[in-house]
């Protein structure tokens, strides 16, 4: 069963990926969003039959204002704090598993306002994959910091740079035991796609943290988001791996990173966001990033 | 089923002695949701744990969400509805605004979802017993709202909710009120409906064309500009209209098929009414017992219940203009900070409108769970003036 698994996997390669698109242009998405081209790549690994629930975040105002959307499936856009009770809902009355439903919801709807819910979905395990794209701030209200922003980054409400460490939701829902959950980044969409297909093949809540740079709300050029995605990934500051019954399993692009990580200045010197941290507070950030890889070396035998 | 249940079958009838909270539990199995989402809150608990037994015992298809607070409860039955199914929910009290949110948005999005409350006071200062303020607080939500008097009330009540809040014309969700404890803790007899003959000829399968599927995908919730906003919100206020009739309609469907009676503003010894109680939910039972007295007494009081609280009805204007009855003492449950008791507001207001001048005394009685009985009425109407706390 593992083998054949594995051979499904080797099998998506970019000729595999659907060619349909679920999530239509004209989307009212700003240039080089990453979180859209993130969710473009979630629904073409989830096909057409999938209803998706989209929790107040940018990618509800990418959707398009009323009566378009951009959305190629059946979409319920949801309240701020309840993304993952909704889905629970969606699911009790949508019980074939032949139907996927995919709740999608910012950093700011899953780690902070919306924890509570997701929390009490994956105790009840209802069945659906819960993706959370992680622009690391409020970008829907202008770029305000979340509880998933960085240590060191400028939002419109911390000037002077967060004094606090991004929020490990991974963990936090690590400690949950869900059936599946995984990391990915959007600069990675084979590997996101494999572990959206992954997911959906399992039954009970699933949890997906998606890394995506967001070109104004980090002061980038939008085109180098991709290119900034991975150096999150190169520097270890973002980790992409899978967890099932509590084995995490570091996904290619990380066992590289974590043999040979660049130093994370190289991530921060080109994002406006960081322009404000010292030296000092760039080494403090080094020594964390020095730990967690120590901490995964260790965990996942590397 | 309950160890308070004593089952015993009188013709058709099925006549059980019951609490409000298993009344509630009993007629939404009738009306068989798909799923009910809820979260436990003094005194709606039993209903939750009413529904859970239910649900376990007949193998029913319902799907319990047992969820980590009100917020989801309603959300998940949200979501349900959204898919086009039956969905139930109850709550009371800090639950009920703890979900307000989502109470506005499932009106907006037109979903046809019961709720039970179990009308119960605001904190600070805990304290669980009966007020209804927390229903009043959400009267602008854009939900049907019934207020009980009596278990069988709200058994019948939340049948005939399911009936009206599906209403191809009216598709807005529906909240059935019954007092904390005075109706949710109290047993008293109960007819129960033939379960099928309830599925069969009164209530149709749910069809609701905006529930999403798979043959034209849409996207429920999007962005929406002023002009459509303000549209969607007319057709709310139109859907609203329409509930006025369609409730009559279900009230005289449910007299025809199970023999009991409902009207909006059902009235006590109004004909030679001097002088008439309006009140709601049990303080309305409590003064009939107060009418009678009165009656005995010599004095010719009457009674007016407000049962449908949302839409208001207008049937209160035709019943007011042609009472003999110069004063109107309206007692409130409730109190709205700065402004007096609610359902004397209301009834100033729609007067005015209708250009129908009475006295209206407006008296705060009953708050947290104050008692209120039928000789404290009594007093009550002897009353006069603008504003008067009974008891201070």
């Amino acid at each position: 069963m593992v083998v054949a698994e594995t051979k499904k996997q080797d099998r998506l390669s970019k000729n595999r990926i659907n060619k349909a698109e679920y999530l239509l242009k004209g989307n009212s998405s700003c240039p080089g969003c990453t979180a859209m081209l993130a969710i473009r790549h979630i629904l073409k690994a989830a096909g057409p039959d999938t209803f998706a629930l989209v929790g107040a975040c940018c990618a509800v105002v990418c959707e398009g204002v009323y009566p378009n959307t951009c959305m190629a499936i059946p979409t319920l856009d949801t309240a701020f704090a309840c993304t993952a009770a909704m889905a629970s809902g969606v699911r009790a009355a949508v019980r074939d598993r032949g139907i996927n439903v995919i709740a999608i919801a910012g950093d700011g709807g899953t780690v902070d306002i919306g924890v509570q819910a997701l929390s009490g979905a994956i105790e009840r395990n209802d069945d659906f994959l819960y993706v959370c794209y992680d622009n690391e701030a409020y970008g829907n209200t202008g770029m305000q910091r979340s509880g998933s922003t960085p240590f060191g980054a400028v939002t419109t409400t911390t000037p002077f740079g967060k004094r606090e460490d991004k929020k490990d939701i991974a963990a936090i829902i690590g400690a949950h035991n869900p059936p599946y959950m995984a990391t990915a980044c959007a600069s990675y969409p084979i590997d996101l796609q494999r572990k959206v297909e992954r997911a959906l093949s399992i039954e009970g809540t699933k949890f997906i943290h998606v890394l995506a740079p967001c070109p104004p709300g980090w002061r980038i050029s939008t085109d180098k988001a991709i290119e900034v995605g991975k150096l999150a990934v190169k520097s270890c500051s973002f980790f992409l791996y899978e967890m099932e019954e509590r084995k995490i399993r570091m996904s290619k692009p990380s066992i590289n990173a974590i043999k040979k990580p660049i130093p994370v200045r190289e991530y921060y010197r080109v994002q406006g966001r960081f322009a404000r941290m010292s030296d000092e507070e760039i080494e403090i950030s080094q020594q964390k990033i020095d730990a967690n890889i120590a901490y995964f070396r260790e965990v996942c035998d590397l | 089923m309950s160890i308070a249940t004593q089952e015993g079958v009188t013709g058709q009838d099925h006549r059980v002695f019951v609490t409000g909270c298993e009344a509630v539990a009993r007629a939404v199995m009738t009306a068989k949701p798909s799923v009910i989402a809820s979260y436990p809150i003094t005194p709606q608990t039993e209903i939750v744990e009413k529904l859970s037994l239910f649900i376990g015992e007949n193998g029913s298809e319902c799907q319990f969400i047992a969820v980590e607070s009100e917020h989801s409860a309603l959300s998940a039955c949200i979501g349900a509805s959204s898919c086009g199914v039956r969905t139930f929910t109850a709550t009371s009290s800090h639950g009920l605004l703890y979900m307000a949110e989502m109470v506005h948005w499932a009106a907006i999005a037109r979903l046809p979802i019961v709720m039970a409350n179990a009308n119960r006071a605001l904190g600070s200062g805990w304290n669980i017993w009966a007020d209804h303020l927390d229903a009043l607080s959400l009267r602008d939500a854009g939900w049907i709202q019934f207020f009980a008097s009596s278990v069988q009330e709200v058994y019948d009540t939340i049948l005939i909710a399911f009936r009206v809040a599906e209403n191809e014309g009216v598709m807005l969700p529906a909240m059935v009120n019954l007092d904390g404890f005075l109706l949710t803790h109290i047993n008293q007899p109960l007819n129960l409906v033939d379960d099928d003959l309830y599925i069969s000829e009164f209530l149709d399968d749910l069809k609701m064309e905006h529930a999403l599927n798979f043959d034209s995908p849409h996207t429920l919730g999007t962005l929406i500009a002023p002009t459509d906003n303000y549209r969607v919100q007319h057709d709310r206020k139109v859907g609203m209209e329409r509930a006025k009739t369609v409730i009559r309609e279900a009230e005289e469907e449910f007299l025809r098929l199970f023999g009991r009676a409902y009207s909006p503003v059902p009235e006590y010894r109004t004909d030679d009414a001097e002088v008439l109680l309006v009140a709601m939910g049990t303080l309305a039972k409590e003064a009939e017992e107060a009418v009678d007295i009165m009656r005995f007494r010599g004095i010719k009081a009457g009674l007016l219940q407000v049962r449908q609280f949302r839409p208001f009805p207008d049937e209160i204007i035709d019943i007011l203009e042609r009472s003999p009855a110069d004063t109107i003492v309206v007692v409130d449950r409730n109190y709205s900070g700065g402004c007096g008791g609610i359902l004397a507001q209301e009834i100033k207001a729609r007067l005015y409108s209708a250009d129908v001048k009475r006295e209206i005394v407006s008296v705060i009685a009953g708050l947290g769970g104050q008692d209120i009985s039928a000789e404290d009425l009594v007093e009550i109407v002897k009353i006069r003036g603008g504003e008067y706390w009974w008891g201070i």
